[in-house]
């Protein structure tokens, strides 16, 4: 709204409107006239990449709400049918789940970058804090996202993080009924988290109106620090901002792109495919990694009030930055006491984000205090004291010396500051991996044929599954995500509608009431799910010695463990995301002799590779139990494979269509980089 | 946005027969969606809870004040951690009471904080015996 721009525009239409409502001059001299410093780097890119990701959060989410219901008894269902039925639902669902962690990634850089240009100080307090505001608005919205799934974290870490009200003094408890809508996390509360997570990102949407215009008014800042004085300091925002931007969004699509269609679940947990049971807690509760920092600083502290206060202040702090730091030099590049200290503070962020994931013992307790002090340190005591007593390097005389100029060199603390922020980087990754119990032995990595960016199911394998399934495992295990008709989908077993059908029509299905009001028994038809063989939860705990054999339809994306340094950072790369078929296949043929000097409790069978060793099911499959038609031979380590794969297809039916598409769309992403890196140089080859 | 009539109606008082539970064993009820671990204690229990001195503890609290006179083999408290929400497992833990799978806080037979970051003792929801063989919780 400061650009120097009398627009008119030259189509008659157009100036009617503009006369009444002058919108097209505001755009005209808000994005296109914008005079912008001309030596932004790519760090100033990710204002733009911000604007983008929050118009993809709230497309995705407006029609993922379209088919998901918030109730608890069928929002997890509700999430899966859109995965596997809605017509690119998988598509919508990883786009929206990848897309607030890249939301969240983007905003961390964008905030660094303001921290290191020092983009806050004087005129740009209050474009400061409201980005504060977005920051908090974010991590409300992103919290009750993550609830309306309605898995086990969804609902573990919901109860945690609204108990934390309870640490108010006097009304703490009020509070929490009054957030909970009832006694306990249920369904009052799903209902309402869903109302206010669609609510909130327009709420954000405005904030960010605010933000922008307070940046207008003031200007960008830029790595120098310096204001532009002339014309020769800044250069319209259209085409040399707006090229420069595309490009740098191009790239970070790329990214976008990676997680997916190609690694939808790195960066969540195996627990949150298992529907929320408000009577059993998982082992480890983890909030999502972009909260890890905050969950770290939280558990440092051993009072529970203290502990909510030093969380929610470590966010508030940001917000007195302006008046905490007060150097008047603005570009940490000229500060260089500032400089390192700003990278080692990174470095504190990111191993309080990894402490954040660890359970709270022993060494990662003490280490947690210890940075959570540095943290607070930093800002408290550190960045006031800078102000006073640093003595800054010479800033450039103007943006367009600057751009003319040379930079040095980096320096060597910089360098070894990069590094640790490179190791702490890598821990901090694989913390995101759900760390399962420590009593579990790591399951044998067995290649399997949908593995890598051109996996596939293989046919036969996932049909002698079936027959393994429908023989053996269908007499305890549901399958209830599983439709006949999914047998003849594209992507799986292979087999035609008529042959589902009749498959379909060996089965018995109870339906009803009739005209006189009874049920009735019928044969399957396509459109039917696989029965449970078992009507209730009782009626399996009974016939199974008092455990609950679980639904497969999920198993293979409910189950992991733990890859370890640095496999997981290889893991990102290679595409490994077969813990689950891993697991499975090794259960199957891990039962053992109990060793001596272990005890197991009675009723259960020792097994290797199941946590804790005792388990409730006794060995199910062994040599020569299914026969197959295809000549496959009949043991043990051919069914855990076929079932693995099977179970790996009934999680993820879409796997097929997701690589084929993820490859397309990298292809048609990689080319228009490339168009949008030369288009880049070309227009700036006289700006720079 | 407090709990609506539904809910409050969902959450009325319950009625639990304490026969099937036998010297030793405990079970898990639901009440107003929160887990209630109702333990018929052994007497050694019952010697445990009361040997050790209250002012030591976390949270002083005797277990003559936990229990209800004349019923002090029965133990009723609310199975929800009071650290940050987690169920605690029974008969787990140094002190054979409840332990915290999520932070490791550990309760002892009268459901009293004896170690970890939990701040208080084992809730005790409003109950009352209906007679020696039944209790109405709420």
């Amino acid at each position: 709204m400061s650009g120097p721009s009398d627009f008119q525009p030259t189509n008659p239409a157009l100036r009617w409107i503009e006369r009444r409502l002058p919108i097209f001059g505001l755009m005209h001299s808000s994005f296109v006239a914008y005079p912008t410093p001309r030596n932004l780097n790519y760090w100033w890119t990710f204002g733009a990449i911000l604007s983008l990701m929050l118009g993809v959060q709230i497309l995705t989410g407006v029609v993922l709400a379209m088919h998901y219901t918030p109730h608890a008894d069928l929002a997890f269902g509700s999430v899966e049918r859109i995965v596997r039925d809605v017509n690119f639902g998988w598509l919508l669902r990883n786009m929206h789940a990848a897309g607030a962690s890249m939301f969240f990634f983007a905003v961390y850089v964008h905030m660094f970058r303001g921290l290191y240009y020092g983009s806050y100080k004087e005129p740009r307090e209050v474009l400061w804090i409201l980005g504060v505001i977005i920051y908090l608005l974010m991590m409300a919205t992103g919290f009750m996202g993550y609830v309306l799934p309605w898995g086990q974290m969804s609902f573990w870490g919901a109860t945690v993080i609204t108990n934390l009200f309870s640490a108010i003094p006097y009304v703490g408890d009020l509070i929490v009924t009054w957030l909970w809508g009832g006694y306990s996390v249920g369904n009052p509360t799903l209902n309402r988290f869903f109302s206010l997570h669609y609510l909130l990102p327009f709420v954000i949407a405005g904030v960010v109106v605010l933000h922008v215009w307070a940046l207008h008014v003031a200007g960008q800042n830029n790595p120098a620090g310096v204001e532009p004085r002339t014309e020769k300091d800044t250069v319209p925002f259209t085409p040399y901002a707006t090229i420069k931007d595309m490009f740098g969004v191009s790239c970070f699509l790329l990214l976008y792109a990676w997680f997916i269609f190609y690694m939808p679940n790195y960066l969540g947990d195996a627990d949150n495919y298992i529907p929320a049971n408000p009577g059993v807690t998982p082992a480890h509760i983890v909030p999502e990694w972009y909260y890890l920092p905050f969950y770290a600083i939280l558990r440092s502290i051993p009072n529970k009030l203290a502990g909510v206060i030093a969380m929610f202040s470590a966010i508030l702090v940001l917000a007195f930055l302006p008046w905490l730091d007060t150097a008047r030099t603005r570009s940490s590049r000229y500060r260089p006491l500032a400089k390192q200290f700003f990278w080692i503070f990174v470095v504190v962020c990111v191993l309080l984000g990894y402490l954040g994931a660890q359970p709270p013992e022993g060494i990662y307790v003490i280490a947690g205090r210890i940075l959570t002090v540095c943290y607070f340190s930093y800002f408290l005591i550190l960045l006031p004291l800078l102000s006073r007593i640093e003595k800054p390097r010479p800033v450039p005389n103007s943006i367009a010396d600057d751009v003319i100029a040379k930079y040095g060199s980096k320096t060597a603390p910089m360098v070894s500051a990069a590094i640790m922020l490179a190791v702490a980087g890598a821990l901090f990754a694989g913390s995101t991996q759900s760390a399962l119990a420590e009593q579990q032995d790591t399951p044998p990595s067995l290649k399997w044929s949908f593995a890598g960016p051109f996996g596939k199911y293989d046919r036969g394998s996932l049909q002698r599954g079936l027959k393994i399934y429908k023989e053996v495992c269908s007499n305890c295990h549901g399958l209830s995500y599983i439709a006949f008709r999914n047998l003849a989908d594209p992507g799986g077993p292979g087999y035609s509608a008529a042959q589902a059908a009749a498959f379909a029509s060996e089965y018995k299905i109870k339906d009803g009431p009739n005209d006189q009001g009874e049920m009735f028994e019928r044969p399957g038809r396509p459109a039917d799910y696989f029965p449970s063989p078992f009507p209730n939860e009782q009626a399996a705990r009974v016939a199974n010695g008092g455990g609950l054999p679980p639904d497969l339809s999920l198993i293979a994306k409910a189950r992991s463990y733990e890859r370890g340094f640095p496999w997981f950072i290889f893991d990102f790369f290679s595409q490994f995301q077969e813990q689950g078929p891993n697991y499975i296949a090794a259960v199957l043929q891990g039962y053992q002799k109990t060793p001596p000097g272990v005890t197991i409790p009675e009723g259960n069978y020792y097994n290797k590779y199941f946590p804790g060793h005792a388990i409730k099911m006794p060995q199910p499959l062994s040599d020569g139990q299914v026969t197959f038609d295809d000549g496959s031979p009949a043991t043990l380590p051919q069914y855990a494979r076929d079932i693995a794969t099977f179970l790996m297809w009934a999680a993820e039916p879409q796997m097929e269509a997701r690589k084929r598409l993820g490859l397309q769309v990298f292809v048609i992403l990689i080319i228009f980089t490339g168009l949008m890196y030369f288009t880049k140089k070309k227009v700036w080859a006289d700006a720079h | 946005m407090n709990p609506d009539a539904s809910t409050i109606a969902a959450g009325a008082p319950i009625e639990v027969d304490l026969t099937p539970i036998a010297d030793g064993q405990d079970i898990k009820v639901f009440w107003r969606g929160k887990p209630i671990y109702i333990m018929h204690r052994t007497k050694k229990q019952i010697e445990e809870a009361r040997s050790v001195q209250v002012s030591s503890l976390p949270d002083p609290q005797s277990d003559e004040a936990r229990v209800k006179e004349g019923h002090d083999q029965w133990l009723v408290v609310i199975g929800i951690c009071t650290h940050l929400g987690c169920i605690p497992i029974a008969h787990e833990g140094n002190y054979d009471g409840f332990f915290c799978p999520c932070h490791g806080s550990q309760y002892d037979t009268s459901g009293r904080i004896r170690q970890g970051p939990a701040p208080a003792n084992l809730a005790v929801p409003p109950y009352q015996f209906v007679s020696d063989s039944k209790i109405q919780i709420g």
